[in-house]
């Protein structure tokens, strides 16, 4: 989104290292992702973008062995410094995964988890607002809206994956990352999941991981390709995929390797 | 004689193997494409050869035996002589015929010795024949198929099919036959004590039933509030609720730590040290209860002017909550392990703590398996004995205070079957009763975790 024909930048990272133990898994990021837009992050498997997809919210933190150097950017305020808040941080960030995983609670329980967290309802009613926009952004309202007290695992895989979506925008998240969210549905589902993703960034800046050149292509703005751990190209999704610069971005959009 | 020829059948199962093998590798030389691959002809060989002649073998054993009895006394049918009284004949008539007798004889015995061995004589000599032509049968019926090129991997699979449902059926009959052997006993003594002066009865004193003189009638009037084992279940609940108390919290919340927070090196040394207390033998939980615990909690109470008892319920219960601890943390730890790590990372990105995370997402998706775990401990508590003995008295008080002694079913079988046993006597059969409650309510138990695991187990996936 352009202010003033000035591109708006969410997140700016720079000289982002990242090391599972010894070794080196991203090597000097620096990328800006705009607000109100969808970012797509493709290469081939183990090239880091999920990696770097998963610093953003400090998922990373997760693991033992994970070390993430360097300074990452939002809203003037570099979230690997000490005094960043996670649980803040990761309101503001929300994630859905390449697996849909529901909790094993009734479809209402999977929504109010977040809200209720943090503290973000104080009645009844309150929640039960903020359960029914989730669900209708979310374009999950229609199917279940009779069944909101069953179990979220009894949904079909497009379900559950929506249901997860409308769980990460419950809390009303800045931006949404999302690591390979369709590589576990069938087209219909996914072309639903693209749908929405487009309907999502009026809201959200949303930066999402495939490996479906032709999902990025479809729902993206922006794109940037990793390879081996480093940022090779990034811009608009046209020029990445019309004219890309990079002999290897090239090389993988036309299918050559990866 | 029947080593021999169980360790000469034993061996031809072997060789034959080899013979089988070879068989195949001269198909295959003769460039015929195999059915199964070589060694499934060599097992096929050697199940016929030793498979067959074994059975036999072991039939022969069964009832060999019970035949020769039969034919020798035949001999002394129409003689007058009572069952027992033949049994005693065919004793002598076994022990002269080993040279072992030294009473007087009758040459009627005599005879009858000197058939005895003749008759097991001609067994023997039967038995290795017809063992070796079976044998010979079995293994050249087989041979003949191989040499045809016949399928031999299906019947292979089928008797190693067989053999492991004969291992769990040995397993299973084993359990019924417990239970029978219960039963009966059981049947007996409701037969002298009336079941419901036993399920409702408060007074428990076995003792009493020692005094009677085993040459006197029996009279159930006189064991009326003897055997009432109201004191005895309520012990038992009472004891392993104590137990239940300490082990609980405890091994929930070092299952929780072992699983979730700590690093994978304490882990690594943490986890087996717990493990330990599973291996302690719980005769050394029961003096250390007894020896330690007990005068400490003792000279802890009188120091508050309390009065307690050196053989406290709350002793034995503590302890035996202490060795069910690693049960439960070591399962509950396991379970906790195996919630999906989606699940966490799903908690995590919507900005949950650790503790939340724990709490709402991780115990709820758990909780089948914990539960499991916990009625695992309780089923363990209520069937522990040792502890009991050693800790908490032998005296069967009803009683809710845990500063008394008290004391449980198992105890209390302990008591009644140490030292000489009358069977037949409703003391002794009473021991029957209270094993089977106990097979009862435990097996109660295990049915309602089965039910509680696998009505949630499919939750998440």
């Amino acid at each position: 989104m352009k202010k003033n024909g000035v591109k708006m930048i969410k997140i700016s990272s720079k000289n982002v290292d990242v090391f599972y133990g010894k070794k080196q898994a991203l090597f000097n990021i620096n990328l800006d992702i705009e607000e109100n837009q969808v970012t797509a992050l493709i290469g081939p498997s183990g090239c880091g973008k999920s990696t770097f997809l998963r610093c953003l919210n400090r998922m990373n933190d997760v693991i033992d062995i994970c070390r993430v150097k360097g300074q990452i950017i939002i809203n003037d305020f570099d979230i690997n410094d000490k005094s960043c808040d996670v649980v803040r941080l990761r309101e503001k960030i929300g994630m859905v995964f390449q697996k849909p995983n529901p909790f094993p609670k009734t479809i209402y329980e999977n929504i109010s988890y977040g809200p209720t967290i943090h503290g973000m309802a104080q009645s009844k009613n309150e929640m039960d607002e903020i359960v029914e926009t989730s669900l209708k952004k979310a374009a999950l309202w229609e199917e279940v809206q009779d069944r909101l007290h069953e179990p979220g695992t009894g949904l079909s895989g497009g379900q559950q994956q929506r249901l997860c979506i409308a769980r990460a925008i419950s809390v009303k998240p800045e931006v949404i990352l999302m690591d390979e969210p369709c590589s576990a549905l069938d087209p219909i589902a996914t072309a639903q999941i693209e749908e929405l993703i487009d309907e999502l960034k009026k809201d959200h800046t949303i930066i999402i991981v495939t490996h479906s050149m032709a999902q990025a292509a479809r729902v993206s703005q922006n794109t940037g390709f990793f390879h081996l751990g480093e940022l090779i190209e990034h811009g608009s999704t046209d020029k990445i995929f019309k004219n890309p610069e990079n002999k290897k971005t090239q090389d993988y959009i036309t299918g050559r390797f990866g | 004689m029947n080593l021999i020829l169980f360790t000469f059948i034993v061996l031809l199962g072997f060789t034959s193997y080899y013979f089988g093998r070879k068989k195949a590798y001269t198909i295959q030389y003769t460039k015929k494409r195999l059915t199964a691959l070589p060694q499934f002809y060599g097992y096929y060989l050697a199940i016929w050869c030793a498979i067959p002649a074994f059975i036999i073998f072991s039939l022969w054993a069964i009832f060999e035996p019970t035949i020769v009895k039969l034919l020798i006394l035949s001999d002394y049918s129409n003689q007058g002589y009572l069952d027992n009284e033949l049994n005693l004949i065919y004793e002598k008539i076994k022990s002269l015929s080993r040279g072992q007798f030294t009473g007087e004889i009758t040459p009627f015995i005599e005879a009858s010795a000197k058939k005895y061995i003749n008759l097991r004589s001609i067994a023997q000599s039967s038995k290795v024949v017809i063992v070796l032509s079976a044998i010979i049968a079995s293994g050249a019926y087989a041979y003949k198929r191989i040499s045809s090129n016949s399928r031999t991997r299906e019947p292979v699979e089928k008797f190693l099919k067989a053999v492991l449902f004969t291992a769990s059926l040995a397993a299973i009959l084993t359990t019924v036959g417990i239970i029978f052997s219960l039963i009966f006993q059981t049947i007996d003594f409701f037969k002298v004590i009336p079941l419901f002066d036993f399920v409702f009865g408060t007074h428990w004193y076995p003792a009493k039933a020692f005094v009677r003189d085993s040459s006197e009638a029996l009279d159930p009037s006189m064991y009326s509030d003897t055997f009432g084992a109201v004191p005895i279940f309520a012990g038992t609940f009472f004891i392993a609720f104590i137990a239940m108390c300490v082990a609980i919290p405890i091994g929930l919340m070092s299952g929780i730590y072992l699983a979730e927070y700590a690093s994978i090196k304490v882990r690594q040394y943490a986890k087996p040290l717990i493990e330990i207390l599973a291996g302690i033998p719980t005769v050394v939980y029961g003096f250390f209860a007894a020896l330690t615990v007990g005068p400490f909690l003792k000279e802890i109470g009188n120091s508050m002017g309390l009065d307690v008892s050196a053989e406290s319920a709350l002793a034995a219960g503590g302890v035996m909550g202490i060795m069910i601890i690693p049960f439960i943390s070591s399962l509950s730890d396991d379970v906790i392990t195996s919630v999906p790590q989606s699940l966490r990372d799903g908690s995590y990105a919507m900005g949950a703590t650790k503790s939340e995370t724990i709490k709402k997402v991780i115990f709820p998706a758990a909780l089948p398996g914990i539960v499991g775990s916990i009625l695992l401990g309780v089923s363990r508590a209520i069937g522990e004995t040792m502890i009991v003995v050693m800790a908490s008295g032998l005296a069967a008080n009803l009683t809710l205070n845990p500063l008394e002694s008290t004391s449980t079913i198992t105890a209390q079988i302990v008591v009644i079957l140490i030292g000489d046993q009358a069977f037949g006597d409703p003391k002794t059969q009473a021991a029957f009763a209270l094993g089977m409650s106990l097979f009862l309510v435990t097996l109660c138990l295990n049915i309602v975790a089965l039910r509680v695991v696998k009505k949630y187990r499919e939750k998440y996936e």
